[in-house]
């Protein structure tokens, strides 16, 4: 179906560009009418950015405000940054779902309600004492109150399904409804349901109804007066897909087993938001990708050092809990000087914290997060998409130097999703791979002299028998040894192995503004989008500001303290109290300030702002 | 794995050069002499070796063998094995720990990697006691036990390794003794021949912290009456004179006066039941059940697919479906391309 036999005699509007949520009970189907109409928004080539946003209960109590599930979407014919800070459009399938998200929502905007979900009961789970369409809300914003439910129940009238089926359906009304409002094809959605229902072909066609019944219902009633149009957003020249930083980071996995030519094997244990890293890459073992549900983290690290140990690129996947498990097991992993990738995917903490909100709270877990002196590489990816290449580089780090590195990525990044432009494969770095062979002159600690990495000796291999151990052993030799001298001799070579990495990773640069000003905006990791977004706003307001952001943590870049004393001050909004703040104050002494705010969301545009505002004039 | 009919080595080729830290008259010195006088004949290439270990006195064993080795941390050498030999099922894995290591802190990965069938042998050393930590009781104290940590004895009710082992579905489980060398290599030459997880328990003396822990069996005046040594199909016949003998009752074994011609009633050991059953009842001879003598050698041997044959079956029929079409996605540049995908001019 095309836009423009669509549209009949109602005007469509141009926009620049829309922030849409769907809130409404973790049963609702939100998050699958979030994903959906991504797709579409991908296909039709608006630049976009998601926020799921899902309660850590699977089921909390229906209509409770603890079970509100809700997708954010904000898409644009501009380049965009983040998934908006307010919303243009919420669509609330009951009471709850209002409750939660009608701050968010800009003044004026258009608040679709299903007001069939607003029973008594459900105003009372949600804690009005009246229901609030009936108040002064409609003054403030655009209402659409529509029987979202009744009307799905008259579309499948004839179908004479079971009422649990037409009600589980209500979800593709409000998404046909969004897709005639936002001029968008229903062939992505139609095509997936034809798939996912191909062996019932009546819940297929319920589904159809349904979803052509609220696209219809948008083009024939009066409630609208017009929809919108959001033309194509002008990126880079190529081949796009929709991509989520989980998937990016399964993408990144198999490209680095086969730009290595090891076999990748993954240890895992089962952890919010990380364990869709370990579903997707069990679906590769045709090629030749090894994975392994361990009993627990330590298992699954032990197992990961052990296939690296036997010639196998280990790799562990995880959240802050388990990294505080896995770090023993890490340390070892350093002492041992082996190559492994951990993936922290950051949640809310400490301890349980919020399993499906997203932080940056780990990043002095993974620093220093061990006994004595252990020093690791980190990396952080900055958007969805950039899991995949900053995956490739921790691999690249990982095995040129023998060392464990970390990736982090976090719960927005892991489920946020953004247009991702396909690398063409013959762009991927190459990554070599070497392996001992050569039995003469051979010692388990004999150091390459440019890298300083040891040699890689698997076992099977004549000649070369030797025992790895955690405890401190003899330079060169390998072989267990307490002496003072040696062992300051070797924890200063276990720092110089991993600092002088500075050497072999790009310098930072800015991102937006110019290379001296009056304020730097300094990040890393998911803060990416709202920290450019803020830039961009402050220039535009006429400020001498930059932005900059690390994908390196550790070591960081070698220009990093000279570049930082081009600008009279720094600002470094985190979604923590202040990591990175303190590696860069402690590092650089400079008195770089912070923003942090800790509430489990990506960081707005605008506190951004309004810090570096008051930071520029104070 | 390939295995060659000749020896080509001798004891001395395991041996290593390192110095051999173990207390002097340590139990350990008798395993070690017994792996190493077992490893040169069983045809398998030294290179091929790989000893892994945890944390504690018999943890420092890959030092002392001249073979690949890696000594990781407390109670985690079972998960590092099941990473080395998922990469590489061709090297022949052996695990050594201990009773602390491998029951205490180590416990959960030895139910899993047994439950699995790894496809390597777990040597657990038990003296009943921590040595390196310089005596505290472990899981396998007997309760009451007086130590450093429970000067008014232990409140704990030990744990039986055979017991744990026969529950987690080992195919493989032996008890043997750090006294008995010849029994104890041959024990780890059946082990050896085994395929999957072959589950050792050694009877070790710690002289320095708990001598004497196993005298009650192994002493020359009571050995004979406490101990009773099995063999597939051969009756559980035991005692100074050969006069005592085991038979079952119901599920309880007792013991009979096998001079009196009651040979017919005697149990017949049948080390490759199905059943667990019978395993679990000789397992805890003597150690579970007070009476009765402490049963040596093979309680259990059968054959199932090790963890490493499932493994790499799975994996080659994901890679004939892929070559035949039966999966979406073969290389990298279609895996990156799934999906709904755009071009941008």
């Amino acid at each position: 179906m095309t836009l423009t036999e669509e549209k009949k005699e109602k005007k469509i509007e141009t926009l620049e560009e829309a922030t849409i949520r769907f809130a409404g009970d973790s049963g609702d189907g939100m998050q699958l009418t979030g994903g959906q109409f991504t797709n579409a928004t991908a296909i039709v080539g608006n630049d976009l950015s998601t926020l799921p946003d899902f309660p850590a209960e699977i089921r909390a109590p229906a209509g409770s405000l603890a079970g509100v599930s809700a997708f954010q979407i904000h898409f644009s014919s501009k380049e965009i940054h983040t998934p908006g800070d307010i919303l243009d459009v919420l669509v609330a399938m009951n009471p709850a779902a209002l409750k939660t998200s009608l701050k968010d929502l800009k003044p004026g905007g258009m608040l679709i309600v299903n007001t069939d979900a607003f029973t008594e009961t459900n105003l009372k789970k949600a804690g009005y004492e009246e229901n609030p369409l009936e108040a002064e809300i409609n003054q403030k914003y655009q209402v659409f109150p529509i029987e979202i439910s009744r009307l799905t129940q008259l579309a499948l009238e004839d179908m004479n399904l079971p009422g649990k089926v037409v009600d589980r359906s209500k979800n593709l009304f409000a998404l046909g409804l969004m897709y005639w409002l936002y001029t968008r094809p229903m062939d992505t959605t139609i095509d997936w349901l034809k798939k996912k229902f191909s062996k019932d072909p009546v819940i297929l066609e319920a589904n159809l109804k349904v979803l052509k019944a609220g696209y219809h219902y948008g083009e024939t009633t009066e409630t609208f007066i017009s929809n919108y149009e959001i033309k194509h957003a002008k990126l880079l020249p190529g081949k796009y897909r929709n991509i989520t930083g989980n998937e990016a980071t399964v993408l990144g996995l198999v490209a680095a087993h086969e730009l290595t030519g090891l076999t990748m094997f993954l240890g895992s244990y089962p952890i919010t938001p990380a364990s869709d890293i370990l579903h997707e890459l069990s679906k590769y073992k045709n090629l030749g990708i090894r994975t392994f549900q361990a009993e627990d983290e330590i298992a699954a690290i032990g197992a990961a050092i052990g296939a690296s140990f036997a010639g196998g690129l280990g790799v562990t996947t995880t959240s802050g809990p388990g990294i505080c498990l896995k770090s023993e097991f890490t340390g070892l992993a350093i002492k041992t000087e082996l190559p492994l990738i951990i993936c922290d995917i950051q949640r809310g903490g400490p301890s349980t914290g919020l399993p499906t909100k997203t932080e940056q709270g780990d990043l002095l877990q993974v620093m220093f997060g061990r006994t004595s002196e252990s020093p690791i590489p980190i990396l952080a990816a900055a958007t969805p998409g950039d899991c995949f290449e900053t995956m490739i580089e921790a691999v690249r780090i990982a095995v040129k130097y023998m060392t464990p590195v970390f990736f982090m990525s976090d719960g927005y990044l892991a489920n946020g999703s953004e247009p991702w432009r396909i690398p063409q494969i013959n762009t991927l770095p190459k990554i070599e791979v070497k392996f001992r062979k050569e039995a003469d002159g051979f010692y388990p600690y004999l150091r390459n002299p440019d890298t300083l990495a040891r040699p890689w000796a698997l076992p099977g291999t004549p000649g070369l028998e030797h025992v790895i151990t955690g405890v401190e052993t003899e330079q060169i030799t390998g072989k267990i040894c307490y002496d003072p001298q040696n062992h300051d001799a070797m924890i200063k070579i276990r720092a110089k192995r991993i600092a002088q990495i500075e050497n072999d990773i790009p310098d930072i640069k800015t991102i937006f503004g110019e290379s001296k000003g009056d304020l730097l905006i300094l990040g890393w990791g998911s803060t990416l989008g709202s920290i450019n977004a803020a830039c961009e706003q402050l220039l535009k307001q006429g400020y001498k500001v930059a932005n900059a952001h690390l994908r390196y943590l550790n070591p960081f870049p070698k220009n990093l303290g000279e570049f930082l004393k081009n600008y009279k001050k720094i600002l470094i909004p985190e979604i923590n109290l202040g990591q990175l703040r303190l590696l860069i104050r402690a590092k650089y002494l400079i008195d770089a300030q912070g923003f942090n705010i800790v509430g489990g969301q990506p960081l707005k545009v605008n506190g951004i702002v309004e810090a570096a505002t008051k930071l520029l004039k104070a | 794995m390939a295995i060659s009919n000749q020896s080509q080595y001798t004891k001395a080729d395991f041996e290593s050069a390192n110095d051999i830290r173990w207390c002097p008259g340590c139990g350990d010195y008798a395993i070690l002499s017994a792996v190493q006088g077992v490893v040169p004949a069983l045809g398998i290439p030294k290179e091929k070796f790989v000893f892994i270990s945890g944390i504690g006195c018999s943890s420092r064993f890959p030092h002392y063998m001249s073979c690949y080795g890696f000594h990781t941390i407390h109670g985690r050498a079972l998960t590092v094995a099941t990473g080395v030999k998922s990469i590489n099922p061709d090297l022949s894995v052996w695990v050594i720990t201990g009773d602390g290591d491998g029951l205490s802190i180590g416990g959960n990965h030895l139910i899993h990697a047994i439950r699995r069938n790894q496809d390597f042998k777990i040597l657990l050393f038990n003296n009943r006691i921590y040595g390196l930590t310089k005596g505290q009781y472990s899981p396998t104290s007997e309760l009451g036990k007086k130590t450093k940590s429970t000067p008014y004895g232990s409140i704990d009710n030990p744990i039986n390794p055979a017991s744990v082992a026969i529950a987690s579905g080992a195919t493989f489980v032996a008890r043997t003794v750090d006294k008995n060398v010849k029994h104890m290599m041959e024990v780890l030459k059946k082990a050896a021949a085994h395929k999957g997880t072959a589950f050792i328990e050694i009877y070790q003396n710690c002289l320095v912290f708990n001598d004497n822990a196993f005298e009650g069996f192994t002493k020359k005046d009571v050995k004979d009456d406490h101990s009773v040594y099995i063999e597939h199909g051969k009756p559980l016949i035991f005692g100074k004179n050969h006069d005592k003998a085991i038979k079952l009752n119901g599920f309880h074994p007792e013991v009979i006066n096998a001079a009196n011609g009651n040979i017919k009633e005697t149990l017949v050991h049948n080390e490759h039941a199905d059943d667990r059953g019978l395993a679990y009842v000789l397992g805890q001879m003597g150690v579970e059940n007070e009476g009765l003598p402490v049963a040596f050698g093979v309680l259990r041997q059968i054959e199932q697919p090790t963890y490493q044959e499932r493994l790499f079956e799975q994996e080659k029929l994901a890679k004939e479906k892929s070559l035949s079409g039966g999966l979406p996605q073969q290389t990298l540049e279609q895996i990156l391309n799934a999906g709904d995908t755009w071009m941008v001019k």
